[in-house]
């Protein structure tokens, strides 16, 4: 009896540490967040400049969003976030279709070099982009492709990781259904439309969800393939904004706010999708 | 597997092709001939814009490294970073994982407050942690308010001692929720009986830490710490948009003088040779990483 009581007694003092270290970092990784959106939320430059080094800062004086339109009149916001969600989306859907055909030629099939192949997409996977990211800066250029929508695309539909993301999943799934098809006189081309793709939601999902971060963020390769607001994606355009003297915090939060709060949006509502395609990178 | 597929091998490469041509002739487009060329380049002073044609040079711009007193200081810069970053990240990224994986109420809400900077852009942690990191900002007002102001203010970032350890604990801020996720796979699938058999062994929750948690989280840990090393390693955009390098190339990294020579001065060639390097040594520390935590688990 005695013994019951201490340990409920143990059990409700580890709940409490459990809890109280939760919430202190629970405010170590939401304040730089709420922080952006206070300040961008607060008009008067003066009354940010006074209070950023505050907890005041978290409660504006006063709350609008001019500096939201300000952010519009002094810069084509929404040329940026047209050329980002384009060349985002179109990236993550071609490679959808060629990292998953490419893994499906290789699980599906017996020829010889599958097996050389398949170890060369491995292998790919050690390379940084950074390892050939001016290699592949000389190669457009010479091509003529610099400041375009193609440049920051055609290089990044092909992933080595999402590739064998795909190629794990049709390893590992049932042929049955597709060699019903088979018998039913099917080729491989409907079959892989009509049945692999559509039952291979799951694994689309963890790709796209990967794709889409990685490129959503990029930052180097725009900074040197872009030159003007016609191709340029959010981040470069954030870098730009950010140069400009002086510093206009409240401006500048509300830029990154539009920027992030969107993606934060999807990710809260996708979040068991999120956790389940990181956990799936990290499987090897 | 389908009878006809395995008993020919010719149809089943024909079938096959068709697959695998978008996607391989992709990835050979714009990875194996960039990789393979930067070891080509780096054998010539080839330029961005070519004016005259290029030229082999032999080991020149391997030689040129040693005498780039900027390259030998990103090097020790990003050592340091990958140093502190790596088990710090690692260990961090570990214990929140444990923490939200207690069966408590609301722990996964707090496991998608902590993945919430992992979704956002580098660019603009990078902006919002400036602001945080300004001689009058919030770090600066804390500090002064916990020391009942007999702090001096710091402008962290113009620092020469502050600013890469400034930038160090906003990496680790934006990038520890995604290994979480990852450890906390881990630790799911650890069965559960071996935890029972051990509370009936009368095992204590350190030693049930100690000698079951890490032993079964050592493939997860293996993945975690190469992966961040090797992320580590590209630090690029945090700098740039911080410090640009300095103060006095206090947080100058490889990456910044790769974009440098090879961008902005257009040095294609000595560029290229520097990527190599940075190939190789990324390549060797995930080598040397992944043979002792191999060791480790064999000894174990």
């Amino acid at each position: 009896m005695e013994k019951l009581r201490s340990k409920k007694k143990t059990d409700f003092i580890s709940k409490l540490i459990s809890y109280i270290l939760l919430i202190i970092l629970g405010f170590f990784f939401l304040f730089p967040l709420v922080y952006m959106i206070t300040t961008s939320l607060n008009p008067d430059e003066r009354s940010i400049e006074r209070q950023m080094g505050s907890a005041r800062a978290f409660i504006p004086e006063q709350v609008s969003l001019e500096n939201y339109g300000n952010v519009f009149d002094r810069m084509p916001f929404g040329r940026y976030l047209f050329n980002s969600v384009f060349i985002v989306g179109t990236t993550v859907f071609i490679g959808v279709i060629a990292n998953s055909m490419a893994a499906y030629g290789l699980a599906r099939f017996t020829f010889r070099g599958r097996g050389a192949l398949v170890s060369l997409v491995i292998a790919l996977m050690i390379i940084p982009f950074e390892a050939i990211a001016i290699p592949l800066l000389l190669m457009t250029a010479r091509w003529g492709w610099l400041d375009s929508y193609h440049v920051q695309i055609i290089p990044f539909i092909a992933n080595p990781l999402y590739l064998f993301l795909f190629y794990q999943f049709f390893i590992g799934f049932p042929v049955a259904l597709e060699e019903a098809a088979l018998l039913d006189g099917a080729g491989w081309m409907k079959i892989f439309w009509k049945i692999a793709l559509p039952l291979s939601k799951p694994i689309i999902a963890s790709v796209a969800i990967l794709h889409f971060l990685m490129q959503w963020g990029m930052f180097l390769w725009p900074l040197m393939v872009t030159v003007g607001p016609e191709f340029r994606p959010l981040p470069v355009a954030m870098q730009v904004f950010f140069g400009q003297y002086p510093r206009l915090w409240g401006d500048i939060m509300a830029f990154a706010a539009m920027m992030t709060l969107p993606v934060i949006a999807l990710f809260v509502l996708l979040q068991g999708q999120y956790v389940r395609s990181v956990a799936q990178s990290g499987i090897k | 597997m389908a009878k006809h597929v395995s008993t020919d091998r010719r149809r089943g490469f024909k079938h096959a092709l068709i697959f695998l041509i978008p996607g391989l002739a992709l990835l050979i487009t714009f990875m194996i001939v960039p990789f393979v060329s930067a070891f080509i380049i780096s054998f010539t002073n080839t330029r961005l814009i070519a004016r005259i044609p290029a030229r082999f040079i032999g080991l020149d711009n391997y030689v040129r490294m040693f005498q780039d007193d900027v390259f030998g200081r990103s090097l020790l810069n990003i050592f340091y970073f990958v140093a502190v970053v790596v088990p710090v990240q690692t260990m961090f990224a570990l214990g929140l994982a444990i923490l939200v994986n207690k069966k408590v109420k609301g722990a996964t809400f707090f496991r998608t407050v902590y993945f919430l900077p992992t979704v956002t852009v580098m660019v603009v942690v990078s902006v919002i942690w400036s602001f945080l990191y300004h001689p009058q900002g919030l770090f600066n007002g804390f500090m002064n308010t916990i020391t009942f102001g007999n702090w001096t203010p710091i402008d962290f970032l113009n620092n020469k001692a502050w600013a890469f350890p400034a930038i160090m604990l906003m990496s680790i801020w934006q990038g520890v929720g995604f290994q979480m996720l990852i450890y906390l796979a881990g630790l799911q699938s650890i069965p559960e009986s071996l935890y029972e058999a051990a509370t009936i062994d009368g095992a204590n929750s350190r030693k049930q830490f100690l000698y079951i948690t890490l032993p079964q989280l050592r493939s997860t840990t293996t993945f975690v710490v190469i992966s961040t090393t090797i992320l580590a390693f590209r630090l690029f955009d945090q700098v740039y948009m911080m410090t640009g390098g300095g103060p006095e190339q206090a947080t100058y990294t490889v990456m910044l003088h790769i974009y440098t020579q090879g961008f902005v001065r257009q040095n294609v060639g000595y560029a290229s040779a520097l990527t190599v390097v940075f190939f190789l040594i990324v390549l060797g520390i995930s080598i040397t990483q992944r043979l002792i935590l191999k060791e480790e688990r064999e000894v174990a």
